[in-house]
């Protein structure tokens, strides 16, 4: 253990600045990507995951800073050091050739030999599920097969360092679902220095040990996966990684580690140690439940703000429904307890959860 | 007069008998043009690539000038080779004027332009981010180009046989730069000309005749080389069979 706390990260990004068309696209001072650790990077459309992902794998230089492998810069041994690498991307990006001679051609670029390469592509097309088309073209193959063609490709070269560049996001869902989970057993079993990106939450939690959250080129927050999606530092991460509802809070009293905070005129029990005056209110709705008014009052929990339903919104088995207690708070509530709750838009209703369910991000 | 059936009975004596040293010339026509095609594969191959993959001030004027020089009258770069290798010209003294290297470079001038505009078009049509995957995979640059002149293969044998058809059927450049000299510099367009100012109309068809049937044989192996390169991609793909599209995991392979 101490010794991977000593150990250089297996990549790292110090004072990296890229610029395109005159606009920084990425800013990013410090990141370090732990040997044999897998980290998602996050965030929204256009906030320079990819770039970040482009960098890191050593395809394209930065405006400015630098790229540490090891903890040496990667400056003048690109070329060497990403053959010890391996990127799989959005798109299969397989060459006009069968399967198999996919899988080898990055092995042949690498300098192995015909018979070890030979039998390290039918190994990992094997693995990965799709040996049966080996040889056949890669411009025949469905979307699964050929980003499974893919995975092995990188796979088949035993990198030290995966990229993964959304290579699900173009995927049917249980095709998404099966390969998400042999790439958990796959990352599990290699122990290999994995970077992922996506804008999946499920994928990030499924797969990484720790988040990046990016926006607007820039780190917001760097943590497990839990830590991210359930306490992130500012409103932006906030909102990204699906908190519902924030309220603008200000600090009223303290005991024993419960906050008690007024928020859009009604009073709010946190659990937190810090000190501040003034906080966002942050919940997930998966937190939050609703009931009738006058049925509520039930359960652990302590907070309980009454409002009235202003919006509900089917997506699937779940609703999304917005309740309006002087400020919006968001609670997802399945499409079986809302008919069996009868709740419609103009309910008077109280939404409640509890003390430990309200994460504050100070200000 | 039969003159399409004097031309084809004069073109039959002419090969039996290697009359007016057809066969040399013959010859000497696919010599020069081949090498001209073959200089103008590196450079055009190479500009092409150049165009397509790198971003610089005055790429669209390059383009533009590529795809002009694609139609430009072969007349004129004649003209232009002939007075950079005339005797008193700026290149006078290499001597090359009237030679036949002096052909290669007026038609080296004709094809590459071609080519290089068909490697351009092709390459720029490919997923960009190909390069990016080939480069992750551990290709150095030329090997990236490589691969993916590879995955542009038949487009570039069409242009291939583009440069070459317009190296060899050019007689204007030709005839400037080389001086159609017997047994030197004369080749098969330049000695149709000779044949019909000197009203022989009957051998400068059965010239014709014999580029046109030299030119059917060159294309005719290029364009099965490149079926057969179809053909391999037909045949490495079988009729698909309904299994299912999610496969299962199979045990963890020991190496």
């Amino acid at each position: 253990m101490a010794a991977e706390l000593t150990a250089p990260p297996k990549l790292a990004a110090r004072g990296l600045r890229v610029r395109r068309g005159g606009r920084e696209v990425l800013a990013i001072d410090a990141l370090d990507v732990p040997a044999g650790r897998t980290l998602a990077v996050l965030g929204p459309n256009g906030a320079g995951k990819t770039t970040l992902l482009l960098q890191l794998a050593l395809l394209e230089r930065p405006d400015a800073g630098e790229v540490l492998f090891e903890g040496a810069p990667a400056r003048g041994r690109e070329l060497r050091l990403r053959r010890r690498m391996a990127v799989v991307f959005q798109q299969p990006l397989l060459l006009d050739r069968t399967a198999l001679a996919n899988v080898e051609t990055g092995l042949r670029l690498r300098g192995v030999g015909r018979r070890e390469r030979r039998a390290r592509a039918e190994r990992w097309l094997a693995r990965l599920g799709v040996a049966r088309v080996a040889g056949q073209a890669a411009h025949t193959l469905s979307g699964g097969e050929a980003q499974r063609v893919s995975l092995a490709r990188a796979f088949a070269l035993e990198p030290e360092v995966l990229f993964l560049d959304e290579p699900f996001s173009a995927l049917d869902e249980p095709t998404r679902v099966a390969l998400v989970e042999d790439l958990a057993a796959l990352l599990a079993e290699t122990r290999l220095t994995c970077v992922f990106v996506t804008h999946s939450q499920d994928e990030a939690a499924r797969l990484a040990h720790e988040v990046v959250v990016l926006i607007g080129g820039e780190p917001r927050q760097v943590g497990p996966p839990e830590a991210v999606f359930t306490a992130p530092t500012d409103p932006e991460v906030a909102a990204f990684v699906g908190i519902g509802t924030m309220l603008a809070g200000r600090v009223l009293c303290r005991e024993g580690g419960v906050v008690t905070l007024d928020a859009a005129g009604q009073r709010i029990e946190a659990v937190d140690e810090r000190a501040f005056d003034e906080a966002l209110v942050c919940l997930r709705p998966e937190d939050v439940t609703i009931a009738p008014a006058g049925q509520a009052g039930a359960g652990s929990a302590r907070n309980h703000l009454r409002g009235r339903v202003r919006r509900i919104v089917r997506t699937g088995v779940d609703a999304r429904v917005e309740v309006d207690c002087g400020a919006p708070v968001v609670a997802r509530v399945t499409a079986r307890s809302l008919a069996e709750l009868g709740l419609a838009e103009g309910s008077e209703v109280v939404a409640s959860f509890k003390a430990t369910a309200v994460h504050l991000i100070p200000r | 007069m039969d003159l399409i059936g004097d031309g084809l009975r004069e073109a039959f004596w002419l090969l039996v008998h290697n009359r007016n040293g057809v066969y040399e010339i013959a010859l000497r026509s696919i010599e020069v043009s081949g090498v001209a095609t073959l200089v103008s594969l590196v450079l055009g191959v190479s500009a092409g690539a150049f165009l397509a993959f790198k971003r610089f001030p005055g790429r669209l004027i390059a383009l533009t000038l590529v795809n002009t020089g694609m139609g430009f009258p072969p007349v004129v770069i004649g003209l232009i080779v002939a007075i950079l290798l005339w005797r008193s010209g700026p290149l006078g003294d290499l001597g090359w004027i009237y030679t036949t290297k002096a052909m290669i470079i007026a038609q080296t001038a004709i094809a590459t332009p071609v080519i290089t505009g068909f490697t351009a078009a092709s390459l720029s049509a490919l997923d960009p981010r190909l390069r990016l995957q080939l480069y992750a995979l551990g290709a150095s640059r030329l090997q990236a180009l490589w691969l993916l002149l590879l995955e542009v293969r038949l487009p570039l044998l069409a242009a291939i046989m583009a440069g070459f058809g317009a190296a060899i059927s050019e007689v204007g450049a030709s005839v400037m730069t080389g001086g159609n000299i017997a047994g030197q510099t004369r080749v098969l367009t330049g000695a149709i000309l000779l044949e019909q100012s000197k009203g022989n109309f009957g051998t400068a068809l059965a010239l014709g005749i014999i580029l046109l049937a030299m030119m059917v044989a060159v294309n005719l192996l290029f364009t099965w080389v490149q079926l057969g390169a179809r053909r391999q991609r037909a045949a490495a793909a079988p009729a698909q069979e309904d299994a299912p599209r999610v496969a299962t995991l199979t045990p963890w392979p020991r190496s």
